[in-house]
């Protein structure tokens, strides 16, 4: 029972991460964050096709970060708001540390490819 | 009464520079200790490292409010510029607050680096990284609201 619990707690969170790791993913849920939209409205700053932004929002979909319903022919998604706060406990702390970590990491990298090695401030 | 979490953290990032820099950005001390550190404002207090398999790191820096992180590691697998695999426990403070196992995989993408971060962890109690030694129900309603939320995905 409490392995059954675990896995469960595990198995959203995971699927939130892994949709919040690409960067077309994130501007989409950024875009729902100011108010639904359509497919179309959403793809219209990516620059990809429909077919890739309709694949992107299946995994948003999945995740639980994003809902959407079809009325007609348009499609409109929102963001769920309680998903959106499953990203927001414990882990996604960790997770918030190891992404500044890399940001340091990627502007360290930036910094020393022009030059010889700098040395470290004490 | 002990709260056991187990999660899994997975970062998938591309760094416009070799593998071999960013292979040595993690096996060079003076280079790791670019990146991996404390926010400004985090007072180093000691940091060593032996890197290699069976060698071990430490890493401490004092908080503003006085509670020092206290992060130590050992190295389990090591290929260079490919594989990197090691365990790691979090104190804050006296407080152990997590076990992890971390992998770390470099893959060349054309002149740049793929670089995928799995970290594997147990939390061994509900904390926050401010260190809230003193915390109360109210703020581990976090995962109280976890709980919720999976009551009604279920």
């Amino acid at each position: 029972m409490i392995l059954k619990q675990m896995l469960n707690y595990q198995a959203p969170l995971d699927l939130v991460f892994h949709a919040l790791t690409d960067p077309a993913r994130r501007a989409m849920i950024e875009r729902l964050g100011r108010g639904p939209a359509s497919v179309s409205e959403l793809a219209q700053p990516l620059d990809m096709s429909l077919p890739a932004v309709m694949q992107h929002l299946d995994v948003l979909e999945a995740s639980g970060l994003v809902r959407s319903e079809k009325i007609g022919r348009v499609r409109t998604c929102r963001v769920d708001d309680a998903s959106l706060k499953l990203a927001g406990d414990w882990i996604s702390k960790r997770r918030a540390v190891w992404e500044q970590r890399f940001d340091r990491l990627a502007d360290y990298l930036a910094e020393e490819k022009p030059k010889p090695k700098r040395r470290r401030k004490p | 009464m002990t709260k056991t979490q187990h999660a899994t953290i997975v970062l998938d990032r591309k760094f416009d520079a070799p593998v071999g820099r960013v292979f040595k950005a993690w096996s060079d001390i003076d280079a790791k200790s670019r990146w991996f550190s404390g926010p400004p404002g985090w007072e180093l207090v000691e940091r060593r490292m032996d890197f290699r398999v069976g060698g071990r790191e430490h890493v401490s820096n004092r908080m503003p409010n006085g509670i020092v992180t206290i992060f130590n590691s050992l190295y389990y697998d090591i290929v260079p510029d490919s594989r990197i695999v090691y365990s790691f426990d979090m104190h804050l403070s006296e407080r152990h607050i997590t076990v992890s196992l971390a992998t770390v995989e470099f893959k060349p993408v054309g002149k740049g680096t793929q670089m995928i971060f799995t970290e594997q962890l147990v939390n061994l109690d509900d904390w926050d990284d401010e260190g809230g030694v003193e915390r109360k129900s109210g703020t581990s309603g976090g995962f109280d609201r976890l709980e919720a939320a999976l009551k009604e995905a279920w």
